[in-house]
């Protein structure tokens, strides 16, 4: 598949995220000359030097506060592979912006200010990685240049993190310490890091592995919409099911179930597109593999119809109409139990109703405890109750059939990201 | 550095269609009256042939929208009318001119009207009670840009609050709106300027001529090449000359700039944008180099 990584900052306030994406941007040459003339016009004309975090910064009030708002995207390509940079805030007002540019990312790299060590948001942005099951978290110790370049403090860190880590699930952090402000260890390996013999953080990131592969795991295909043309041509009689493979491969003539219904049938055709300046059809193609966006056609007259999930017919996950899952909550005002909210799951929108509350994360201990309620950035465990059957599996097998958003019926306001438990009810 | 990419290009590429593909599918199943901000412009272009691709065999089952200026390049009126016809398609025209013809909104100063675009924009969307509205814009274009989300809500009056987005999980967009207030999508949010053009390569599209080298009667103004027309003369110092120039975006032919150029096709046009060394906004808009902030306000009002 691609090369392509999608990466994501994170870490407290004030650690350096933008700063080290700039840094990162502008020693790959991926700054261009009208830009680096904007930051610089702007730095002047408030007495300082030029401010890389200027360069993602890119909000009015981001840049009169000094701080990361929302996310930034950015886009650059080294010689080895392309990168999509999402530069997120460390303040803890905005951790759902955090988690928004963590949910689609192969590589989180976890700030820490080298003179502060280990704080609740580092924390905090290290349980969300590992909630998210982010593939990679790499710990950039920041403002290396502050402490002396000294090596014990760069070690106490990365065994801080480490240990949080640990306790987390998360697999070995990989340490680099860098200055994002003077450039140490980020494109070009710095003269005053003697001690440290492992990669910069550029070369770790352009050999990371990407996303992870899912085209092994058994098929799994929510069906989006319904393509019926009703010409009279061709296609008078056509009827297509559209949507993104989420996991798997689906060939012509593969068994397979249609859910919530239930029923077997196999599949009669693949089709790919072809568009030309005045025509639009299609041609057949044998198979297509998780992430491909298709239209696959039945082999008997079903039932199918947007929130039907096409899955392999030896490897259902069946329907269930109850939850158990761990949500990070994002908005304002608490979940209670009792609370009734809609479900977005893969292409299905049903009501749900918040049955229990069963503990929530301590950020202090990383322990669950006993709660009642979650507020604003609190990540805990519910059970819910689900007015249609869901085609579910548990996230840690499929990022897609796995994760869910609880929205607000009124205000259609996003108000968690869930992912469904392991039988184990383990997942944190 | 960045042509690089080519060896990776297939996969890339693909990665991105599928992308774009799914988010047409999403809003067409969940919206009632979407519509496309159709310019005649390449994001635009992209955007129907990508709204094409995700309905094939089918139609493409949305209405088209044109916010017109009044101040178009007719090579680009022209290849938007062709289209149109070919496929048989519907458009809607909001006429900046008309709002300006009958007082609602006047002309300004600098003779620039991209910024009056924004009061018809969303006069169209009320009175067809759009609910859902495609927009070409990249996030590489431009920094307020490279803030949004794939699935943007506008509140009642249009705007778009950056300090109070909805989170946006994985690939589960979610377009729950109230009456009244719309979401723009953004289907071409992870493109870059590269990628469309190699895209507009691989595919074959058609695209209006300007955007490929020819010559033309330019002068030079705030650092950039403006064509002698209708719309923009030069003012006195400023000398006119024939150029081979071609556009890297298309819009109010008062403001837009042409770039000197011999690219005369999608391939050569990828290694130019490879090489270059400003962004295509830098380059080519002046209305964006107002103020430090020109775009997000123009954002918050309502605009594209
Ligand atoms: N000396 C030194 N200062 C740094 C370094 N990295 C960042 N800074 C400074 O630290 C301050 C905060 O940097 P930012 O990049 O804005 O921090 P941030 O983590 O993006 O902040 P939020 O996104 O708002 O959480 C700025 O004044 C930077 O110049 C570094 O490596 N060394």
């Amino acid at each position: 598949m691609s090369t392509l990584l999608r990466l994501a900052t994170a870490g407290s306030v004030d650690d350096g995220k933008s700063t080290l994406v700039g840094r990162l941007l502008h020693d790959c040459k991926a700054i261009l000359a009208d830009q680096i003339a904007h930051v610089k016009t702007v730095s002047e004309a408030r007495g300082g030097d030029f401010d890389f975090a200027l360069l993602t910064d890119g909000l009015r009030a981001e840049r009169e506060q000094g701080i990361t708002i929302d996310v930034a995207y950015r886009y650059f390509a080294t010689d080895k592979r392309s990168f999509i940079l999402a530069d997120c805030p460390g303040h803890v007002q905005y951790t759902r912006n955090t988690v928004t540019g963590a949910s689609t990312a192969d590589v989180v790299i976890i700030l820490v200010d080298a003179r502060h060590g280990v704080l609740e948001q580092t924390r905090r942005h290290l349980a969300v990685a590992g909630l998210l099951r982010v593939p990679h978290v790499v710990l950039a110790v920041n403002k290396i240049d502050l402490v002396g370049y000294d090596e014990a403090g760069f070690t106490k860190i990365a065994k801080d993190v480490n240990e949080v880590a640990d306790q987390l699930g998360i697999a070995h952090i990989q340490a680099i310490p860098v200055s994002a402000l003077v450039g140490d260890n980020v494109v070009d390996r710095s003269a005053h890091t003697p001690w440290y013999d492992g990669p910069t953080l550029l070369e770790l990131l352009e050999n990371a592995s990407g996303r992870i592969d899912n085209s092994q795991q058994p098929l799994r295909f929510p069906v989006q919409y319904v393509i019926r043309p009703q010409t009279d041509d061709e296609y008078r009689d056509y009827r297509g099911y559209t949507g993104t493979v989420a996991s798997g491969t689906v060939s012509v003539g593969d068994q397979v179930i249609v859910l919530p219904a239930g029923r077997r049938t196999s599949i009669a055709g693949i089709d790919r597109p072809v568009v030309t300046a005045t025509s639009t059809t299609v041609v057949e193609r044998p198979s297509a593999v998780a992430g491909e966006a298709v239209t696959v056609r039945l082999a008997d007259d079903l039932d199918v119809a947007r929130g039907s999930v096409i899955v392999d017919a030896e490897a259902s996950p069946g329907t269930r109409r109850e939850l158990a899952a761990t949500v990070s909550w994002l908005a304002d005002r608490p979940l209670t139990v009792g609370a009734r909210v809609l479900i977005k799951h893969t292409t299905t929108t049903a009501q749900a109703i918040v049955t229990k509350i069963t503990g929530a994360l301590d950020l202090d201990t990383l322990g669950v405890i006993d709660a009642t309620e979650l507020a604003l950035n609190d990540i805990g465990k519910v059970q819910l109750k689900i007015a249609a059957p869901l085609a579910a599996d548990p996230y840690s097998s499929n990022a897609i059939t796995g994760s869910f958003l609880l929205i607000d019926a009124h205000d259609g306001w996003t108000l968690a990201a869930g992912m469904i438990d392991d039988e184990e009810g383990e997942l944190l | 550095m960045r042509v690089a990419h080519v060896t990776a290009l297939v996969t890339e590429l693909d990665a991105l269609e599928s992308e774009s593909i799914f988010v047409f599918r999403e809003v067409a199943a969940e919206f009632e009256r979407p519509v496309i901000l159709f310019s005649g412009g390449k994001d635009s272009i992209v955007m129907l042939h990508l709204a094409r691709k995700a309905f094939s065999p089918a139609g493409v089952p949305f209405t088209l929208l044109h916010v017109d200026t009044g101040h178009n390049f007719p090579e680009v009126l022209a290849y938007r009318d062709a289209v149109i016809e070919q496929l048989g398609l519907r458009l809607e025209v909001a006429s900046v001119e008309d709002y300006i013809a009958d007082g609602r909104l006047r002309e300004r100063a600098d003779g620039t009207r991209n910024p009056l675009q924004t009061v018809p924009l969303l006069d169209a969307i009320n009175k067809h009670r759009f609910d859902a509205v495609f927009g070409g814009g990249r996030r590489d274009e431009e920094r307020a840009r490279a803030k949004e989300r794939i699935f943007s809500l506008r509140d009642e009056f249009g705007q778009w609050d950056p300090r109070n987005q909805r989170p946006e999980l994985w690939s589960l967009y979610n377009g729950k709106h109230r009456p009244g207030e719309h979401v723009r999508v953004f289907p071409l949010s992870n493109w870059t300027e590269l990628d469309v053009w190699n895209y507009i390569e691989r595919e074959e599209i058609p695209l209006p001529s300007i955007y490929y080298a020819h010559e033309r009667d330019v002068f030079e103004r705030d650092g950039m090449l403006l064509a002698v027309g209708p719309y923009s003369q030069p003012r006195s110092g400023e000398s006119v000359g024939k150029r081979i120039v071609r556009y890297r975006t298309v819009g109010d032919m008062s403001c837009t700039g042409a770039v000197a150029s011999t690219a005369g096709s999608p391939a050569e046009v990828v290694v130019e944008v490879a090489a270059s060394t400003l962004t295509e906004r830098g380059a080519t808009r002046a209305d964006d180099r107002v103020s430090e902030a020109a775009m997000e306000d123009r954002k918050r009002e309502g605009y594209f």
